[in-house]
């Protein structure tokens, strides 16, 4: 037996160190590359932004601005009540991820810890919810939401994301059954209330998982463009992306890049930060509730 | 006994407490809608009077109309292109970042950034960089002597366009695989080592199976986000030109919202809806064999 591990270092480990380092070299080198080309957009996009109109029609483009426009920053808020877009995307967001936050977790909660009746073919049918395409259903939910007299607010943005979804239920219930039984056995005998062990035991051991449904809520409705273009008609209730969208249309004879630009930079500030605040718990969650 | 049965109905009641949020909601928000919308797919119906019984009359129309077809023929065409690449670069990435490699957590993050660019902002930011006067595209093709189309303007290269703008989001799959890779053992990839397999075989034969559920997992999501495709439709190309971009759901909202015809948009809602199940149904059943799960074949 001793001998065997003896001879090991001698063996095939040996034979593959030699051959890991070219392989790394290239994949050193594919990975720079591609990264290259991956940031370099976003490289112009900060860039555009920060150029003047004349230079932003330059061709070819320059790397980097000649004078640096700064004001670009802060004309976008003059000319494109920027900062109502951005309030209102803030509150719709807000809530909505409040909402799928405590929906989804007390759903979650439920499929994970109790073994009821139809708690199986309960979880299927919201497995398959996750296949059913918003378009599919979006004409009735309009009427719907008409009759409730719901157009032109924010509810019909809102209010949905408080009755759960599918997908982060699906999360965080693999989540939920990995905490071991006894610490809610313990809660029990201290005569813990079902729901109170939810929010002081189950939620607090939860938090990986939990920034991860809260950056995906964000995330998600940040970015919804079709549900905001159904329901909202008057453009002092428009989201970030719809009147970032009406900057495309036919009002400019020449798209104002170099705002469209600033447009895109600060659209994407929430969710950098966001990102930047929790990637440890967020990659974290991904890896504990393992999407399997 | 009586004790068994009141803990299980006790344990019913805590599961149906807690799940009735999306209960209520699923009803209200989706099986109510589904269910009407197979109603109002036989109607003749302008959401403002109320629905007119037609029949079949919405799918017969909608087999013999042209854009119904040009919008089923650019889905696919994009679906059957952008899916399989952007899994096979999410999970090429994956497997770059997952040896232990100078800069990793900076390569990671650089990848995954452009998955952070929201929809609108992203198809912005791309119909300039495909802009045939200044735009960077055609500035960089122009670096190895290529003299690049007028992308978005040319019905023959529009399409193409959106599918290389798509492949710039691999790095969100990235992250899903990284995170299955993570789940692979190391002792069963050292043991083949040792039995003097190849990377390449090593892949194959125990990488691949192992992270089979994510792969299959994204591919379905992946199908079913690209039938969807919206916001590119409606923010680069209003699916032109000469229709190249007529995704399915751009024709959809455009019957609906700008033609008024609910009625006839939601027979094509219904069969985008079979079409979804049809594909998951027949992957599921494809894959049942090559997919491995922990613990036996279940679920």
């Amino acid at each position: 037996m001793s001998t065997v591990k003896a001879t090991r270092p001698l063996g095939p480990p040996s034979r593959l160190h030699r051959r890991i380092k070219p392989v790394k070299i290239a994949s050193f080198t594919a990975l720079l590359l591609t990264t290259f080309l991956m940031l370099l957009p976003l490289f112009f996009m900060v860039s555009t932004s920060l150029k003047s109109k004349r230079e932003m029609l330059r061709f070819p483009p320059t790397f980097l601005p000649e004078s640096w426009a700064w004001s670009n920053y802060t004309d976008i808020f003059d000319t494109l009540q920027f900062g109502t877009l951005y309030k209102n995307s803030l509150i719709i967001a807000g809530f909505s991820v409040f909402g799928t936050l405590l929906s989804s977790a007390l759903v979650a909660y439920g499929f994970a810890r109790y073994r009821g009746r139809g708690n199986s073919f309960w979880f299927i049918l919201l497995l398959s919810t996750m296949m059913l395409p918003y378009p599919a259903i979006m004409i009735p939910q309009f009427v719907l939401f008409s009759q409730m007299q719901w157009i032109d607010t924010f509810l019909p943005l809102i209010v949905p994301a408080f009755f759960g979804s599918a997908y982060n239920i699906f999360l965080l219930r693999q989540f939920f059954s990995t905490l071991p039984e006894e610490l809610f056995d313990a809660g029990r005998i201290d005569g813990c209330g079902e729901l109170r062990m939810w929010r002081t035991i189950a939620l607090p051991l939860s938090a990986p998982a939990l920034a991860t449904v809260a950056i995906f809520a964000f995330i998600y409705s940040w970015n919804d463009l079709l549900t905001p273009v159904l329901y909202l008609s008057s453009s002092d209730k428009f989201t970030l992306p719809v009147g970032m969208a009406s900057l495309t249309s036919s009002r400019f004879r020449i798209p104002p890049w170099h705002l469209l630009m600033v447009a895109s930079v600060l659209a994407m500030v929430p969710i950098v930060t966001l990102f930047a605040i929790a990637q440890k718990q967020f990659v974290e969650g991904i890896v504990l509730t393992g999407i399997k | 006994m009586s004790v068994i049965k009141s803990e299980s109905r006790r344990q019913t009641f805590y599961m149906y407490l807690f799940i009735s949020p999306w209960l209520i909601g699923f009803l209200i928000f989706a099986l109510y809608p589904i269910l009407s919308s197979l109603y109002y797919s036989f109607t003749d119906y302008d959401i403002i009077h109320p629905p007119k019984f037609i029949g079949l009359a919405n799918y017969t129309e909608m087999f013999h109309n042209e854009l119904f077809w040009r919008s089923v023929k650019v889905t696919l065409r994009y679906t059957f292109i952008s899916v399989p690449v952007q899994l096979l670069l999410g999970l090429g990435f994956a497997l770059l970042l997952h040896q232990t490699i100078p800069w990793r957590g900076f390569f990671r993050t650089a990848m995954y950034f452009p998955s952070m660019v929201s929809g609108v902002a992203m198809s912005l930011l791309w119909y300039w960089i495909f802009n045939p006067q200044i735009g960077l595209f055609n500035y960089m093709l122009s670096w190895f002597g290529i003299h690049g189309p007028a992308w978005l303007m040319n019905p023959d290269t529009a399409l193409y366009a959106l599918i290389i703008m798509s492949l710039w989001t691999a790095g969100s799959g990235m992250i899903l695989f990284l995170a299955g890779l993570q789940g692979v053992p190391a002792s069963l990839i050292e043991a083949a080592n040792l039995d003097g397999a190849g990377r390449f075989r090593i892949f194959l034969n125990i990488t691949l199976p192992m992270i089979s559920p994510v792969l299959l997992f994204q591919l379905i999501m992946g199908l079913i986000d690209s039938f969807q495709v919206f916001t590119q439709a409606f923010v680069m190309t209003q699916g032109g030109p000469n229709y190249s971009t007529w995704f399915y759901v751009y024709n959809l909202y455009t019957s609906a919202f700008k033609e008024y015809r609910a009625g006839y948009s939601s027979a094509l809602a219904w069969v985008l809806l079979i079409v979804v199940m049809l594909f998951t149904a027949v992957i599921m059943r494809l894959s049942r064999r090559y997919v491995h799960y922990e613990g036996g074949n279940r679920r």
